[in-house]
């Protein structure tokens, strides 16, 4: 479709770029104390994208721009992720006090281009358009983690991440170089008719160098092991509203990028009609990258065990977290990726709740430190059980979505035959290892009595949007038709006619 | 019966707990009841239930079938058979008076009553779920109000004890979660266990996991999760700990009713579905219920703590009810086909599980009694309270010759049976058993004669009587214990179709013919 035509199709895009646009004018108007209701202004634009993207047509597939994105409906669920977990990160970000009496614009601005480069990301099937979507989430996340510019510690989460970054994309790059110089076009399904027309019966080298430098500047993006060495300080420097965001939704685009990525080159182009994708051979990818995500959750989990900190404690989990969801890719069936997109889905919730809680906790009690929060699940009774409902859901025990997530991904693990066991074992396993610092912070807040002592009841702001997390977090865990039935439906992918 | 029974078994203890936690937090005595009213109910209809089961019917009964989650076929699947019923009825019965148990619980009454009731149901929901996945839920639901009943409310070492007890059997389940799934996808998809046990016994032999069999890894799997709840050796280490922690009711709750799912998982899951397994593993089984004994009886024998003692002799205990179970293979033609012996075994193998769960209670009971009032636990630090509370001393005295099996009681029967069981295929095996019925003499005796005979302790000659209420909650118990020990029929009839069918199917197994 040319770029005139695609226009038509782009509209909650176009819808986002005119928010960007607002927020900066009115940002102008406004004073320094008032500048936070730039966010209503980003709120109404997330809110019109969203109802335009839910009266677009859901089964709709067509590629767009010249073929440099696509539209499918795997892509319009990854859309609405967005959508939900920035709405829900710009009213974590009113309430924190981190940010009161800052020149807060840009801050909403910035994320509401993230959100473009987010959606850009999980639509894209051109290298070219892969690494400026890649690099425009990237930058603004620089920004973001560094929006507190006194304070030292988020300068450095800034200066890390930055050089973190630059280096990922360096390679990421390099290894797109290879693959173009392989095949000699930068459209993904083009290339993959041109890898499926040679023999690749026998190793290649080169083919497997760039998959390996590509694997490694996405790997950083979803942060798995060993490209995680940025997280902790990253997540830790942030303003804890960015943390929780960047925990969920770049590390899912870099999932949707990665499905959409390895399928399209790899796979034989058949999503569409049979369970099962066929790889092409030469390339053990799929070993490598169950490798990668058993050290991945292995490493998360045993290094959160020894954090003190809440946010430390929260930014291992979500590399542990990246670790289970990377096993549903390789298994090259459908029910892997329903699997990744289901609990990415359930993730959200429960790893936004997790984190608004610990915001709450450190507004109020000015600590993030785990043995500080002795004593609050008697004074204040709705957040700890909110708390433990959230670290039972990320453990994964029944009846939270957490649960059903995991059940998900182990079901697709065990389904795509017994050699994929051995993974599965080592997934739940490390959910068990995941109990001992999870059921820490229900610990101590719960079996010590000591530290707080007075009775705390939060806004009425924040019980409702913590219900407005909670809920799901249990709901999905005991009736999770309708979330399965529209996952199963998203599974479309978008394949070009040759 | 025109109404959901089984549902109003499971669902009657939540409402409690939701009634009880919009209560305002200063109405302890209405908590109290309300714990009362609905524990009440539901062992009226498991006394309901007990009345409208038919003996003679093969399969399940008052079953309730809906579906759930239609898209991954999960079905909300209820029933009860002669192995179930015996398990509501021990549940009901000592849910129902743990809340005595627990009358002066006053730390945050109305958290421990509405847990209380939350691990009731759970309790209840595994036992009577036919749907695997309905199980598997039920059965990691029951975690939580535990661990909170312990962590808050358990002794000293509380924490320590709780995230122990958690991690162990979530390492169990989260094994046998991978079976669980093992069996959905090779058995067509489905999580029926009716279904499964027709099914499953070829599926699994399909399929192989670095050469070894998916039947002996299934089975494995299985039964490790299992294994840590009843708990077998190795992995037992949890259990003393959890049991001398706990407040009283809740190890009452823990010895009585959560060990006997570890067996109860192994009867209904590991034996139909997996007969070849259960084959291949029962000479093993038989062997580690052999150390179970032994091992339970010995470190018994060297406590000096009265609760740990008992907490051990549940270990030793267990080890007769696996005993019992490892006697199925005598039913094959390989070993004479004596089904008289199988049916002995599996049928001793139950009844000492419900004869466990009320001697143990009594047991635990009285050890709290002792504790509440002396404050310490210690074997040594009493002497001569015969004396000063004769009443206590009888009924010490009827729970601990319950215990160590003496002929009369309850105990007696079930171990006998197990041991008449398993003689005809593991002879050397229950030869060397029978060496932990005189452990069990030994410690019983020994720490009686320690507490109660002797000199008085002239630190305790103030000591104050077993109380009323304490006494009519071991009277139930008390009179089940007499009862079954005379005459075990009643409950023997209940349990014999169902054990009749399980053996059929473990015959099955090609392993089994000569």
């Amino acid at each position: 479709m040319d770029n005139i035509q695609s226009i038509n199709f782009f509209i909650p895009e176009l819808i986002l770029v005119a928010t960007i646009a607002f927020c900066l004018i009115i940002d102008f108007f406004l004073s320094k104390k008032n500048s936070f209701n730039v966010a209503y202004v980003a709120l109404i634009g997330i809110i019109l994208s969203g109802i335009s993207l839910w009266f677009s047509s859901p089964l709709i597939t067509t590629s767009l721009f010249l073929n440099s994105i696509v539209l499918d409906p795997f892509s319009r669920i990854f859309k609405f992720i967005f959508l939900i977990s920035s709405f829900i990160t710009i009213l974590i970000s009113l309430d924190t006090s981190e940010l009161k009496n800052r020149s807060l614009g840009e801050y909403f601005t910035l994320i509401t281009a993230m959100i473009l480069g987010l959606i850009l990301m999980t639509s894209s099937v051109d290298l070219i358009m892969i690494y400026l979507s890649i690099e425009l989430v990237s930058i603004i996340s620089f920004i973001l983690a560094g929006y507190l510019r006194f304070k030292m510690i988020s300068n450095e989460a800034a200066i890390k991440y930055v050089i973190y970054g630059a280096f990922s994309s360096g390679l990421m790059l390099y290894g797109f170089s290879l693959l173009y110089g392989l095949t000699g076009t930068t459209k993904l399904f083009e290339m993959n008719k041109v890898l499926f027309s040679h023999d690749f019966s026998h190793i290649n080298l080169s083919l497997i160098v760039s998959f390996l430098l590509i694997i490694a500047g996405l790997g950083y993006k979803i942060a798995i092991a060993p490209f995680h060495f940025w997280t902790p300080d990253v997540y830790e420097g942030s303003p804890t509203p960015i943390t929780a965001f960047f925990s969920v939704a770049p590390k899912a685009a870099g999932f949707a990028l990665m499905i959409r990525f390895l399928n399209s080159l790899f796979g034989d182009f058949n999503p569409l009609n049979s369970e099962n994708w066929v790889s092409i051979e030469g390339v053990p990818w799929q070993a490598i990258l169950l490798l990668l995500s058993a050290l991945t959750m292995i490493i998360g989990n045993l290094i959160a065990i020894q954090q003190e900190n809440v946010k430390r404690l929260l930014a291992y989990s979500s590399i542990a977290h990246a670790g289970y969801i990377l096993m549903g890719i390789p298994l090259l069936s459908k029910d892997g990726v329903f699997a990744v997109v289901f609990y990415i889905i359930v993730y959200l919730f429960m790893q936004l709740g997790a984190f608004y809680i610990s915001i709450i906790i450190a507004d109020k009690y000015k600590t993030e430190k785990i043995e500080d929060y002795a004593g609050i699940g008697w004074q204040s009774p709705f957040l700890g059980i909110l708390m433990s409902l959230f670290m039972f859901s990320l453990t994964g025990l029944p009846p939270t979505a957490g649960f059903i997530g995991k059940f998900y991904l182990f079901a697709a693990v065990i389904n795509a035959g017994t050699q994929y066991y051995w993974i599965a074992i080592v997934g739940v396993l490390n959910s068990v290892i995941s109990l001992y610092y999870y059921m820490r912070i229900v610990k101590v807040m719960y079996f010590n009595e000591k530290n707080i002592q007075n009775s705390f009841v939060p806004s009425q702001f924040s019980i409702l949007l913590l219900l407005i997390l909670g809920i799901p977090t249990i709901y999905f865990g005991v009736q999770w038709t309708y979330i399965h039935e529209w996952v199963d439906s998203a599974l479309k992918f978008f394949i070009p006619n040759f | 019966m025109d109404f959901n029974i089984l549902s109003w078994l499971i669902w009657t203890p939540v409402l409690g707990a939701i009634l009880i936690v919009i209560l305002p937090k200063n109405r302890m005595h209405l908590i109290k009841w309300i714990a009362v009213f609905f524990t009440g109910i539901q062992l009226l209809l498991s006394i309901l239930l007990w009345f409208n089961f038919d003996n003679n019917i093969q399969g399940f009964q008052f079953m309730e079938k809906s579906p759930w989650i239609p898209a991954f076929n999960i079905t909300y699947m209820l029933g009860v058979d002669g192995l179930s019923l015996p398990m509501v009825g021990l549940t009901a019965l000592l849910s129902f008076l743990c809340v005595f148990v627990s009358w002066n619980i006053d730390k945050a009454p109305k958290g421990y009553f509405s847990l209380f009731l939350l691990l009731d149901a759970g309790m209840m929901g595994v036992f009577l779920s036919l749907d695997f996945f309905l199980f598997y839920i039920f059965w990691e639901v029951m975690l939580l109000p535990m661990y909170f009943l312990i962590g808050i409310w358990g002794g000293p070492n509380r924490e320590y004890a709780a995230i122990k007890f958690f991690l162990y059997t979530l390492f169990g389940s989260v094994l046998m979660l991978i079976a669980v799934l093992a069996l959905y996808f090779s058995s067509g998809r489905t999580f029926d266990m009716i279904e499964l046990m027709s099914t499953a016994p070829t599926a699994l032999s399909q399929i192989s996991w670095w050469g070894f069999s998916g039947v002996k890894v299934v089975w494995l799997l299985l039964f490790i999760g299992f294994a840590i709840k009843v708990p077998i050796f190795p992995f037992h280490t949890w259990l003393p700990l959890a049991h001398v922690e706990a407040p009283t009711a809740i190890s009452v709750i823990l010895a009585g009713v959560l060990l006997k799912m570890g067996t109860y998982g192994i009867l209904r899951i590991n034996f139909p579905m997996i007969p070849d397994g259960t084959v291949w593993f029962a000479g093993i089984l038989a062997f580690l219920a052999l150390i179970n004994i032994i091992w339970g009886g010995m470190c018994a024998l060297a406590q000096t703590d009265l609760k740990k003692m008992v907490a051990y002799s549940s270990i030793n205990h267990m080890g007769y009810v696996m005993l019992g179970m490892s006697a199925v293979v005598a039913a094959g033609s390989k070993y004479g086909s004596n089904i008289a012996a199988a049916e002995l075994g599996m049928n001793g193998a139950v009844l000492q599980m419900f004869n466990h769960g009320t001697i143990t209670a009594m047991l635990f009971i009285l050890v709290g009694v002792v504790y509440d009032r002396a404050h310490h636990r210690d074997i040594n630090g009493f002497g001569g309270l015969a004396s000063k509370t004769p009443i206590y001393a009888a009924i010490v005295a009827l729970a601990w010759f319950a215990g160590l099996g003496l002929p009369g009681l309850s105990g007696f029967i079930s171990e006998a049976m197990t041991f008449l069981g398993a003689f005809p295929v593991y002879r050397n095996i229950v030869i060397l058993s029978t060496i932990g019925i005189l452990l069990n003499a030994a410690y019983f005796l020994t720490s009686y004669q320690k507490i109660f005979l002797g000199k008085l302790n002239e630190k305790y000659k103030d000591l104050p009587e077993i109380n009323r209420r304490e006494i009519l909650i071991l009277v139930p118990l008390a009179i089940l214990v007499i009862f079954l020990g005379i005459y075990p029929t009643p409950l023997i009839d209940i349990m014999k179709t169902t054990m009749s069918e399980i053996i059929f199917r473990v015959e099955a197994s090609e392993l089994l013919v000569k």
